[in-house]
């Protein structure tokens, strides 16, 4: 059994469709890249897995580890093992990083019916993670992303991700506005994550990431739809040939049946 | 103002009340009863505010102003400890409790007091402190319209005298407890606080206004804030009158050379509270600091209303006050920078943040700028808006469920305020009530 399969998902919002009939298989093991123009629908897809309910899903189903994933809460679904790496991570005044995902630990913990953590475990698993993506754990007394530049958003997304251990990650433009050490860093972190029970849905533009982050697959999203996909070398001729390449191939195939 | 249009009775039983207590000699013959009587004839000709007026076209204290108050029974009629247990600060170096409105010896301490600091009842200190009280006691106030003001300096029998010699560092709070309790018919209490800092002393007082029961009170009160050269202050008022209660509070403060005052003001239970701020920035490098926080619910209303003066030139002021707004409660925020012509390089702030839980609340703010030098930083800023949606995702794509996540969001806004609060259990147990308002899940 795959350990996610999204079957024919449309997902609308404000009246418009975004996501046209998405068709992916996910198992456990594996790691998926998405590319896609801006405008494509990543950043939907990603949102609606994790559960946001501003988009409207007006067909399709999502299978994650046997269950109907669109039925659950988003918080369920993190309790489950979902996590979204947020493109735009959001600040929030007044809470510390460290507050809010201490009760988010103890949420999941809870949920899988174990002992909550108590603060000196906390802290001790804050500090290896934060290691982990060179983050300055000073930074997560702080309110969340509150005065972090872009890279300290990003380290921090990956740092929780760590700490909460997910079964299936998604990364949405984790590496945008990164510089060649970052990228490693953050890279490095989610690599360290990798594993048999574990899978990856890793969002992102630039060739650049998957050079660090190789992927087992990669997607291409247009207006909606998976138009193609492949293995890690699509990337590398996406890179070279842009998205206009996919545009014509699709035109020559629709010519050719 | 005109009385035509409003409640004259109660306007006439003030007056009728005050006649009742010239018939006492001790009274008339005070040094104080001049400005009794002064207040008590302005009073009487302006009446009550109404809607009408611009600065309560927002509160309508009809209810208020048309119930027949009663003055309180001589002697403090007697609460368990037990009832005001639950208000206690901690390790403090006076406590002074008030109900309604008469001193209560026997839930009072002066033990910590030392340092040639003076923390006395106003009753004593009218008489046996009076050439030090001259000066400060009903001269702090300058706007001569405020009704509640008035009618405080002209029934004022007690509260509390605080004098902080110079240099003088009180190490732990000063707490005063006015209580208002249940009774028979509707009364009021007038209490007032005077604090006098010299020269760089330091101190730090709490007045609580609490209700017990389900009080039927009006609290009429004024806290008069004298801050000399180089001292500094810190003030807190907390409100948590009754279910039924009004309040009207009056805060004036001076603020000398390089002095600074903080005053905290937390509002979380009353029927209508109005706090009336003035505040005088009259040596330079003073700094004064007002920060409110209301949690409401129901029909709760409270209305903050700021008046700070710049009068000397490099002073900073700070009004950061913010509210929680659930049910159908009102909030009304007007600060009003007033900068004198001679106060350059003022340095002045004003922001008011409004949380709304419910859609029936509803928020007035109103930010008022009148200034008249040239060189100075002078910013407002007013938000209202309901919980972050986009934040609340966020925590719950991390495992927290809606509850959590919403009451997160909801504490880290009220903690913003709270956190200013140095008197670690104050500050504690008005972060208890904050979470314990919050709906539980
Ligand atoms: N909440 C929303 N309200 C209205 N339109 C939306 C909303 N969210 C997304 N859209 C629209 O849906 C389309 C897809 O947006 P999405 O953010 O999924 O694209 P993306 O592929 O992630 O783009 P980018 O590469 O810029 O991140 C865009 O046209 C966008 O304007
Ligand atoms: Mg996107």
């Amino acid at each position: 059994m795959a350990l996610l399969e999204i079957r024919n998902l449309h997902a609308h919002v404000e009246g418009n469709e975004i996501l046209r009939g998405i068709n992916l298989t996910v198992n456990a093991g594996e790691v998926h890249s998405i590319m896609g123009p801006n405008g494509s629908g990543k950043s939907t897809l990603a949102q609606v897995l994790a559960g946001k309910d501003a988009y409207e899903i007006t067909e399709g189903e999502v299978i994650y580890n046997g269950k109907d994933l669109l039925d659950m809460e988003p918080d369920e679904r993190a309790c489950e093992g979902v996590f979204l790496a947020f493109q735009y991570p959001v600040e929030i005044p007044g809470v510390s990083t460290n507050y809010f995902l201490r009760a988010a630990v103890n949420a999941k913990r809870k949920h899988h019916g174990q002992d909550e953590l108590d603060a000196v475990d906390f802290l001790e698993l804050v500090k290896e993670k934060a290691a982990l993506v060179e983050l300055d754990s000073k930074l997560l007394n702080r309110a969340v992303n509150e005065g972090f530049s872009g890279g300290e958003k990003k380290r921090n997304e990956i740092f929780q991700m760590s700490v909460l251990d997910p079964t299936l990650a998604i990364l949405d433009e984790t590496d945008s506005g990164l510089d060649i050490d970052a990228l490693k860093t953050v890279a490095h972190g989610v690599n360290t994550l990798r594993g048999p029970e574990r899978a990856m849905i890793v969002v992102t533009h630039y060739q650049r990431l998957l050079d660090y982050i190789v992927p087992d697959f990669v997607h291409v999203l247009r207006e909606g739809r998976i138009v193609k996909s492949g293995g890690k070398e699509l990337a590398l001729e996406l890179e070279a040939k842009g998205y206009a390449w996919v545009d014509e191939e699709i035109k020559t195939a629709a010519a050719a049946s | 103002m005109s009385t035509a249009t409003q409640s004259p009775t109660c306007v006439e039983e003030f007056a009728a009340q005050f006649e009742r207590l010239e018939k006492n000699d001790a009274f008339t013959q005070s040094w104080f009863h001049p400005l009794r009587k002064a207040a008590l004839a302005n009073f009487v000709e302006n009446g009550f505010p109404t809607t009408k007026d611009e600065d309560w076209r927002f509160t309508n204290i009809r209810g208020a102003t048309s119930t027949e108050w009663a003055a309180a029974a001589d002697d403090a009629k007697s609460i368990a400890k037990d009832a005001l247990a639950q208000y206690c600060i901690g390790e403090v170096a006076a406590t002074f409790v008030f109900v309604d409105g008469r001193y209560a010896d026997a839930l009072s301490s002066t033990d910590g007091v030392s340092n040639g600091v003076v923390v006395k009842r106003l009753a004593d200190a009218l008489d046996s402190d009076s050439a030090q009280l001259k000066p400060y006691l009903g001269q702090i106030l300058k706007q001569k319209n405020n009704a509640f003001a008035l009618l405080n300096t002209a029934f004022v029998e007690d509260g509390v005298y605080v004098f902080v010699p110079k240099n003088a560092v009180l190490d732990k709070p000063i707490h005063i407890v006015y209580a208002s309790t249940a009774n028979d018919r509707p009364t009021v209490s007038h209490p007032r606080t005077l604090i006098v800092a010299e020269d760089n002393a330091q101190a730090s007082v709490v007045e609580s206004f609490v209700g017990i029961g389900s009080a039927n009170s009006l609290t009429i009160s004024v806290t008069e804030l004298a801050v000399g050269p180089g001292a500094n202050l810190f003030h807190h008022k907390i409100v948590e009158e009754a279910l039924n209660a009004y309040h009207f509070g009056t805060i004036g403060a001076w603020l000398d050379r390089d002095s600074r005052c903080t005053s905290t003001n937390v509002c979380v239970d009353g029927k209508l509270t109005r706090n009336n701020v003035e505040s005088y920035l009259k040596g330079e490098g003073g700094c004064c600091t007002f920060n409110g926080l209301s949690m409401l619910r129901d029909e709760q209303l409270v209305d903050n209303h700021l008046r700070i003066e710049h009068v000397a030139p490099h002073c900073e002021s700070w009004q950061y006050f913010k509210g929680i707004y659930d049910g159908a409660s009102h909030g009304v925020f007007a600060g009003r920078i007033y900068v004198h012509d001679d106060a350059q390089k003022t340095d002045a702030k004003q922001t008011n943040q409004s949380l709304l839980l419910s859609d029936k609340a509803q928020i007035d703010s109103k930010p008022q700028l009148e200034i008249f030098a040239d060189d100075v930083k002078c910013t407002h800023g007013a938000t209202i808006g309901q919980i972050d949606e986009e934040a609340v995702f966020y925590l719950r794509a991390r495992g927290l469920n809606e509850t959590a996540a919403r009451n997160m969001l909801v504490h880290a806004f009220a903690n913003e305020t709270l956190e200013q609060i140095a008197i670690d259990p104050l500050r504690e147990r008005l972060e208890a009530i904050v979470l314990d308002r919050l709906p539980k899940g």
